[in-house]
């Protein structure tokens, strides 16, 4: 069977990982970094993804997209309240955000999709073959829409998306892969932008999730969001200006705010340093690690409460947890740390990389799926209540929370009125009395004959796969035929646009590739011009001066190269000035190690 | 003990959930009660460790993780089979969801007697609505409130303790229902017997499930 990778598509980070003769790995970019900034960026050029993308964020705010899991399976309503934090312009179509890019608009899943792309091409680089298979994780909290449309997202990436798995039980099945553990864990996971936890119980390589919950839309994004508020409101008294004016400054704030957060992980105190447009000089601002927690304490708080509610669903106390297992950049918070200790009494592990546990879990799934491992499985659990609107706009539950996938139901329905031919059905998910307090995943009509009232008997059956994901069955008992149900989905791509969105993105791929390849090539010649220039500055000394006329005439030339448009002549002449450069690097090289060895003692060389 | 034939190889199916001759997994019955899904007698006592082990066996048997490389027929009855085993453990797993699944099944003898709650349970529920009701519309820190709520506190001591004195019941029915199963016996005696604990099951739950609901509305509205 063909290889499956397993994906960590994150709201600030993304990763692909693999099984690697029996261990999970995560493949590395050509910057020898595992994550991919999860940051998409349409220049002049083309689209471009990660940690070139995420230079445009000050440079380009406009058309430059971050945290794009925030609006997956969203409607813009649902987001209205931060819309003001968003530098980017969005838009709706039926039910479902678009983005704003230059002159085209995207949806989520078609952003998340480039995302996905540039894993896909990670792996096959690293692996040398064509990956078209994946299992991709998502918040455990995440409903059925927002699966979907990750789902969705990973078929316009030309991906076949063999499973959604749990973010906070991907991380377990890293886990318990590698501590062999028995008993019951809690994996409290917190990332960029949203919060799960999940209660699980080993036993004999059975995974089995007792209880989740959590919060979609809490994370280290909203602890940036209350740093920013503080730096932007002192700007305003000190320096009477308003940044919200400036997008690009905005974008320069959240980052820094982001940067002094993570310092305060470490340090107890660091200062905040911001250049302030219109010729006002700078902006610096002390923040201590105390300021920073009294100001997130409120947003760490609302974690817990979800943790009590997994435990009750669970029956279990505190006591009856033998291991917490911290997952989530924002795990390394030191208050966060304390008060999940508090919270379940004991000491809670971190050993394994908080960044990369949930991409490593997703390829040990996956070589599940591929029947590589066989020892362990995993049951997991729908996070969310599934339920229909009856008379009265209630919600009548079908499938519980925390009932254990596969779920199937089965619901009887009727008509009210002689002669009716049809009978609405809104299907909802959520833990609310009302429906309208509830998500609306999807609305249909069964058809029924024509027949007195009461008489018509519709069997729908709900069943939520392996995924978490809804599907919908309806036959008429009477006749004992199935109807196949077109089912509309509330916030989702139909089937239709889907496939649009795939035509697409291979019309585009075409030029994505030169384009990219011309970027790629300009950043690296960028980096050699720097390190070259830098070189000559120490070294000219060094060498003889003719050749270090050849090296700066190499030079020139790779400038003029890098603003042209072809990057197979910048790569040229990147070989040009890498020759040309040659006795400088070795004459640099070998200065350093002379003065290396001076001032140390033979005893400390040999 | 699928259906009488394997709906791939059309041979004679011996083999419980697997077809002996081409080892296709085979669709667990519609008809197939909980219990004998899961290998386990109608009985109210249950070890919940058996039970345990025969679930997690039977989802390494069904689990669609195992079948993403078989064909779509399979994935299909691995999905369906995953469902119903996963819905028979929920409802064996908990003994009184397991009792009323148990009435279900059984229903035929004491179906068409319906149950009211006893008068007195009635009367003193009613009665507890009202003051639930005055209680939610007193001034939370009025000496009022204060009295009400004390009066409620008591009445949840005493629901709380009818429901335990119910389950006490409940439990001493399961083992007489499982002796009683254990005997086998066939006579007038034993049928009477038998719609005897029965109905008195179906009484006790039913009345359960009143004070529950009522027990956890006090916990909301007081707490
Ligand atoms: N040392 C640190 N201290 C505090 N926060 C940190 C630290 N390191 C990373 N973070 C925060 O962790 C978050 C990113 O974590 P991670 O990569 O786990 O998230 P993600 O997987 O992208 O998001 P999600 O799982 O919510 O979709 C960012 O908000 C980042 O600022
Ligand atoms: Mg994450």
């Amino acid at each position: 069977m063909a290889r499956i990778v397993g994906i960590d598509l994150g709201t600030t980070n993304s990763l692909v990982a693999y099984m690697d003769k029996g261990a999970p790995r995560v493949i590395a970019g050509r910057n020898e970094r595992n994550m991919v900034p999860s940051v998409v960026a349409m220049t002049d050029n083309g689209l471009i993804v990660g940690d070139p993308a995420k230079e445009h964020l000050t440079r380009n705010p406009a058309r430059t997209v971050y945290s794009v899991k925030r609006f997956m399976g969203k409607g813009l309503a649902d987001v209205q309240a931060e819309l003001a934090y968003f530098p980017y312009t969005l838009t709706e179509q039926g039910g479902v955000i678009r983005f704003k890019l230059g002159e085209k608009t995207y949806s989520p899943p078609q952003i998340s999709a480039m995302i996905l792309k540039e894993l896909k091409l990670r792996a096959e680089t690293h692996l040398g073959e064509s990956i078209t298979k994946a299992v991709i994780t998502v918040p455990a909290y995440f409903n059925d829409s927002q699966r979907q449309a990750t789902k969705d997202a990973g078929i316009i990436a030309g991906l076949e998306v063999l499973r959604i798995i749990n973010e906070p039980t991907a991380a377990s099945l890293a886990y318990g892969l590698q501590q062999k553990t028995q008993g019951t864990i809690a994996v409290y996971d917190l990332g960029g932008g949203t919060f799960d936890i999940s209660i699980l119980k080993l036993k004999n390589g059975i995974f089995e999730v007792l209880a989740t919950n959590g919060d979609t839309h809490l994370g280290g994004d909203d602890f940036d969001r209350l740093i920013a508020d503080l730096f932007l409101e002192e700007i305003r008294e000190r320096h009477g200006l308003d940044l919200q004016a400036y997008p690009d400054h905005m974008q320069a704030v959240r980052l820094e705010a982001e940067r002094t957060k993570i310092r305060l992980s470490d340090v107890l105190k660091t200062t905040a340093t911001l250049d302030l447009p219109d010729g006002k000089g700078r902006f610096t601002r002390e923040l201590t690690r105390d300021q920073l927690e009294s100001l997130t304490m409120g947003l760490i708080e609302r974690t817990l409460a979800p943790c009590r509610k997994a435990l009750k669903d669970a029956e279990l106390t505190p006591g009856h947890i033998d291991e917490v297992v911290l997952v989530g950049g924002s795990t390394r918070m030191p208050l966060v740390r304390q008060r999940v200790q508090e919270l379940f009494g004991k000491t809670p592990h971190c050993e394994l990389n908080p960044d990369e546990v949930v991409a490593l879990g997703a390829a040990v799934q996956a070589d599940i799926l591929s029947g590589g491992t066989t020892d362990m499985l995993l049951l997991d659990v729908t996070p969310l209540s599934l339920g229909i609107e009856t008379m009265g706009g209630v919600m009548s539950s079908v499938i519980r929370r925390n009932t254990t996938i596969p779920a199937g139901a089965k619901e009887m329905f009727t008509t009210y009125v002689d002669g009716q031919t049809g009978v609405d059905i809104h299907i909802l998910q959520g833990e609310r009395e009302l429906a309208k307090d509830n998500r609306s995943l999807a609305r249909f009509r069964l058809k029924v004959p024509p027949l007195p009232a009461g008489v018509p008997r519709i069997e729908v059956t709900f069943l939520i796969d392996a995924n978490g994901i809804l599907n919908v069955l309806a036959k008429d008992m009477r006749m004992g035929q199935s109807q196949s149900i077109e089912v509309k989905p509330s916030y989702g791509l139909s089937d239709d646009e889907v496939e649009q969105m795939i035509e697409d993105s291979f019309k585009f791929a075409a030029n994505d590739v030169s384009a990219r390849k011309l970027i790629e090539a300009r950043l690296d010649a960028g980096a050699m011009i720097t390190a070259t220039e830098k070189s000559l500055l120490e070294g000219s000394h060094l060498i003889a001066s003719d050749n270090i006329a050849a090296t700066r005439t190499a030079l020139a030339a790779l400038s003029v190269a890098k603003d042209g448009t072809d990057p197979r002549a910048i790569r040229a002449r990147m070989a040009g000035l890498e020759q040309a450069a040659q006795s400088l690097t070795v004459a640099l090289l070998n200065d350093s190690l002379t003065k290396g060895l001076q001032g140390k003692k033979v005893s400390e060389v040999t | 003990m699928a259906r009488s034939m394997c709906w791939h190889c059309q041979s004679e199916m011996a083999g419980e959930y697997f077809c002996e001759r081409c080892v296709k997994v085979q669709p667990v019955s519609k008809d197939l009660d909980y219990f004998t899904c899961m290998g386990f007698p109608r009985r109210l006592t249950i070890d919940p460790r058996q039970l345990e082990t025969k679930f997690y066996e039977l989802s390494r048997a069904f689990h669609p993780d195992f079948y993403q490389n078989k064909s779509a027929e399979e994935q299909t009855i691995s999905l369906g089979n995953s469902a119903m085993l996963n819905t028979a453990y929920r409802t064996l797993r908990d003994p009184i969801q397991r009792a009323e699944y148990l009435l279900d099944l059984e229903a035929g003898a004491v179906k068409d007697i319906r149950t009211s709650p006893p008068a007195d349970l009635f009367e003193e529920i009613l009665e507890l609505q009202d003051t639930l009701d005055e209680y939610r519309a007193a001034d939370r820190d009025s000496g009022a409130a204060a009295t009400l709520c004390a009066k409620l506190q008591s009445e949840r001591t005493t629901l709380e303790r009818r429901q335990q004195d119910m389950e006490a019941s409940l439990q001493q029915l399961f083992t007489q229902w499982d002796a009683l199963q254990d005997r086998g016996e066939a006579t007038d005696r034993a049928r009477a017997e038998r719609d005897r604990i029965l109905k008195h099951m179906r009484d006790i739950l039913s009345n359960r499930t009143y004070v529950k609901n009522i027990v956890n509305d006090l916990v909301a509205t007081i707490s």
